[in-house]
């Protein structure tokens, strides 16, 4: 099967392998705006069943806006507000994805989730909460004493009076996730175009003409799943349903030696203001500490600040105390596309052949299989013609996960290659043959921090003091 | 999952300059095996990548020396390059005898002197009866350092820097702003104008100082915070905050943080070591003993960065502690008392007394402060009871080393409570 991944020059015609109905005149069956976590998850649904499918995205990399930078946890959907699409989503999103992971490689870690009351009132609140994840269909949850959880999270701060333990909640790669949606539709013949800005849509009967910074590109049918510029896609075509308010999370990674300070998830009680400050274990090995809140107007501020920095630190000392005293590693911010509604905004247009994916937040990384279903469903309710379903071909991820045997621990590989031996960045332990690797993968990175994210190279805690310059001349000739 | 098991006589891990030192002293001695290993494809540590001279005259006092920088008044004069002086130091410890393996990386610990290892020739589980941790220092980078703003390319520390153009010949920008003053600061000037980078500036959070070195055509702010980097893809700006208030940005597509060395100490705290707070490194005696019985740390990953030469004599002096466990007339170990010290002081260097009262090197400790001190008083006391007191003559000022006399060492009380060394009335 050939991959078609474009990444400049004008769009090649939709004629895709595989199509067995449809007019043949360069025409797609179905475009997904976005190549986030949920567009890619929404293309790979889509290739399962013989169709012509676009992914395009703005930036040159998949999963490159508020899929690369959130808090990276398989979420349970224990405390989604009940009867909501989104509980419905995240609960279904969990199992398909725990799933999914398991059998291509994303590395998850099932620590679990304890919800800590430092009040009495938050205390008196985790008996609703339980009842609440009852009602979600999640059974698992109990209340712990503050003895237990001393004994099973030993550096918490002082005063911790007790907690809900949500043993299934997760952390995963979610760098791996959405690379391993976008790589398997891609070599099921879904053909993806980079650096391909939507600019303007204009409808007739047959569907959409998408006018791109790479030129024109017909489809019948269209999924918008641009994140947070989803309202904007949706006013090219007339919609006034919803604003995108982007809320800004800053996050601070600690370093790997304060991963043995952290053994859950460590949520707050949520209140009125929010979800609030956690603090987590990566499957990086890192800990998390974050994210703030901050409603914006700007969707491209993904800046650090000093006040939310100080914010962080205040609630991290107060919560672990003894991370405060770590290295920090990296520090980002992101973005989650807030629209008002207190729920997903997926709707479809019969009218239209369009579907629209709005409001996709926090959860959407837990959710996003179950969305691309759900999605898929919408299609077919307006009319698009399924066709028979077809199992993707199994696709294996590269680990990097610090829990599973990376490419350094394992004499097999390196026997065969000593690529695999050859260590080029010393924090994160990544080798010559992993960053080989990802240059001739389906979806090879076009910038360092694509590499980043594929192998984990220059992320540690030196930021490239000793590997910088050795891995940008390994960048730089891999895209030579 | 395979592992070829091995023995060595002397493992040293590292091979900078105080590996190197270490390993050709011992080999020159007859310790048997000794196996020194590098993580990068080539040994020399932090000298190789420094361009500018100074280097190699240590033993002569030809001038001060140092990784990654050098002292300015020194700067290009005397001694030999960083490169020639890594070459010699690689030299000398294979002509010592000396097993040299480099693109050999310690992964970790499965004893308390055995290490694994990861290359291309695969995995390995190395024992050793003793074991020398010279693994070094770096400069902690913009996120260590907490500099919030957007997350452009184009922001650098020196040994990133001077890799990516001495080593690797790589584009850095056209404008770049220089965060720090110490002599590395200076080296990082040197290597940006190298790399034909116009320097906008030289920023620094201290106050102004009057022998402050300043170079011609070269802009020092002092007083200055960096509050911020500015920049889409490319750095744009970086944003300050004087003292006074007053909020610039310096315009510029390049930025190099330098100084800010952290002991690079991760094997240290994975072996358990116990590590002082001051200097974040292992805590260790005047005979570079760690808590660890066997396991030995040499160079900056006692103290964060000190000159090339500093670090190679304490390679050549951590043999004679060596020679003298793999002899087994090491002395056993005894709990040492830990030296601490107050604010404004950051840290001393050995920081636990050894359990026979051995003086460090020169009979003197090294001690840094956080801010200058002009003719500091030193108060050095062990619970309620006065040790020493001594009066520096010359000013102390961040950055720069000065000496404490051990000769009150003796008078420790080996059961006692720390020792804590204070500038009174500070």
């Amino acid at each position: 099967m050939t991959v078609t991944v474009t990444t400049a020059g004008p769009l090649p015609t939709g004629d895709g392998p595989g199509s067995t109905d449809g007019p043949g005149d360069g025409t797609y069956d179905v475009t997904v705006v976005g190549a986030g976590v949920v567009g890619a998850a929404i293309a790979r649904e889509l290739a399962g069943h013989r169709l012509r499918t676009a992914l395009v995205e703005a930036s040159d990399d998949v999963g490159n806006g508020t899929s690369k930078a959130n808090t990276a946890i398989l979420h349970t959907g224990f405390d989604a507000v009940p009867g909501s699409l989104e509980g419905r989503l995240v609960r279904e999103g969990h199992e398909l994805l725990a799933a999914y992971a398991a059998r291509t490689g994303i590395p998850v870690e099932r620590v679990g989730a304890l919800l800590v009351a430092w009040d009495d009132e938050q205390l008196a609140t985790l008996p609703g909460l339980l009842a609440k994840a009852a009602r979600n269909g999640y059974h698992a949850a109990r209340l712990i004493g503050a003895q237990e959880l001393r004994e099973r999270e030993p550096h918490l701060g002082p005063g911790a009076l007790g907690a809900l333990e949500v043993p299934d909640e997760s952390i995963i790669c979610p760098w791996t996730t959405p690379l391993a949606f976008a790589t398997q539709a891609v070599r099921a013949g879904v053909h993806l175009h980079l650096n391909c800005r939507v600019r303007g849509i204009a409808g007739d009967a047959g569907g959409h003409t998408l006018s791109t910074s790479r030129g024109p590109l017909r489809t019948r049918y269209l999924v918008n799943a641009a994140g947070l510029y989803a309202d904007e896609v949706d006013r090219l075509l007339g919609h006034e349903e919803f604003t995108v308010t982007p809320r800004r999370g800053q996050l601070i990674v600690f370093d790997k030696l304060a991963r043995g300070l952290v053994d859950h998830i460590l949520l707050p009680v949520p209140t009125a203001a929010g979800k609030g400050v956690l603090v987590a274990p990566t499957v990086f090995g890192n800990v998390l500490l974050g994210p703030t809140s901050e409603d914006l107007d700007d969707r491209t501020a993904t800046g650090s600040t000093a006040e939310g920095l100080h914010l962080l630190r205040e609630k991290g000392r107060r919560i672990v105390p003894a991370l405060l005293d770590e290295e920090v590693t990296a520090v980002y911010a992101g973005l989650r596309a807030g629209t008002g509604q207190e729920d997903y905004r997926i709707r479809d247009h019969p009218g239209r052949r369009y579907v629209t994916v709005g409001g996709i937040r926090s959860t959407g990384l837990t959710a996003s299989m179950a969305i691309a279903r759900h999605v898929t469903g919408l299609l077919a309710g307006i009319g698009l013609d399924l066709g028979d379903r077809h199992d993707l071909p199994e696709l294996t991820m590269p680990n990097l996960g610090e829990a599973f045997p990376r490419p350094y621990l394992r004499a097999d590989l390196i026997a065969r290659d000593p690529a695999y031996g050859t260590l080029v960045c010393h924090c994160e332990h990544v080798t010559l043959g992993e960053i080989r690797d990802a240059f001739s993968a389906t979806l090879p990175p076009h910038s360092p921090d694509g590499l980043r994210r594929r192998t984990r190279a220059r992320g540690g805690r030196c930021q490239g003091f000793y590997c910088g310059a050795a891995v940008r001349a390994l960048f730089e000739g891999g895209r030579a | 999952m395979t592992r070829t098991a091995r023995r060595v006589d002397v493992l040293i891990v590292g091979a900078g300059p105080a590996g190197l030192a270490a390993g050709a002293e011992l080999a020159a001695a007859g310790a048997g095996h000794v196996e020194i290993l590098e993580r990068e494809a080539e040994a020399g540590g932090v000298p190789r990548h420094c361009l500018h001279g100074g280097f190699g005259g240590g033993r002569t006092g030809a001038g001060p020396q140092g990784p990654l920088g050098t002292p300015a008044r020194t700067y290009a004069r005397g001694g030999t390059s960083g490169p020639a002086y890594a070459r010699q130091s690689v030299a000398a410890a294979v002509r010592a005898g000396a097993a040299l393996r480099t693109g050999v990386t310690v992964t970790g610990w499965a004893g308390p002197r055995t290490v694994e290892t990861t290359g291309p020739a695969g995995l390995e589980r190395i024992t050793a009866t003793a074991v020398v941790l010279a693994t070094g220092a770096r400069e902690r980078p913009r996120s260590a350092r907490l500099i919030p703003g957007t997350r452009p390319a184009g922001v650098y520390t020196t040994g990133e820097l001077q890799q990516a153009v001495h080593l690797h010949g790589q584009w850095v920008g056209t404008r770049a702003v220089v965060v720090g003053d110490e002599p590395v600061a200076h080296a990082a000037v040197a290597t940006l104008r190298a790399a034909g980078v116009h320097v906008v500036a030289m920023v620094t959070d201290r106050p102004s100082a009057p022998l402050r070195v300043r170079r011609p055509g070269l802009p020092l702010l002092t007083g200055a915070t960096v509050t911020a980097l500015t920049g889409r893809t490319r750095l744009s700006g970086v944003e300050l905050r004087r003292d006074d208030g007053r909020t610039t940005i310096l315009r510029c597509d390049t930025v190099v943080l330098t100084g800010d060395f952290v002991p690079e100490h991760e094997l240290a705290r994975r072996g358990g070591l116990t590590l002082d707070p001051g200097t974040r490194g292992p805590a260790y005696d005047a005979a570079f003993r760690t808590s660890q019985p066997g396991v030995f740390a040499v160079g900056n990953l006692l103290h964060a960065v000190e000159r090339a030469d500093v670090a190679a004599r304490e390679g050549r002096a951590v043999a004679v502690s060596v020679l003298h466990r793999l002899s087994g007339t090491e002395l056993p170990t005894a709990p040492g008392r830990p030296l601490v010290v107050d604010a404004p002081l950051r840290w001393i260097a050995p920081n636990v007394t050894g359990p026979y009262g051995e003086r460090p090197a020169g009979g003197r400790f090294v001690l840094r402060t956080a801010r200058r001190l002009p003719r500091p008083r030193f108060l050095v006391s062990q619970g309620d009871r006065e040790l020493h007191r001594q009066r520096l003559l010359v000013p102390a000022v961040p950055g720069r080393p000065f000496h404490l006399a051990a000769e009150w060492l003796d008078r420790v009380d080996p059961h006692g409570p720390p020792v804590r060394i204070t500038v009174p009335g500070r």
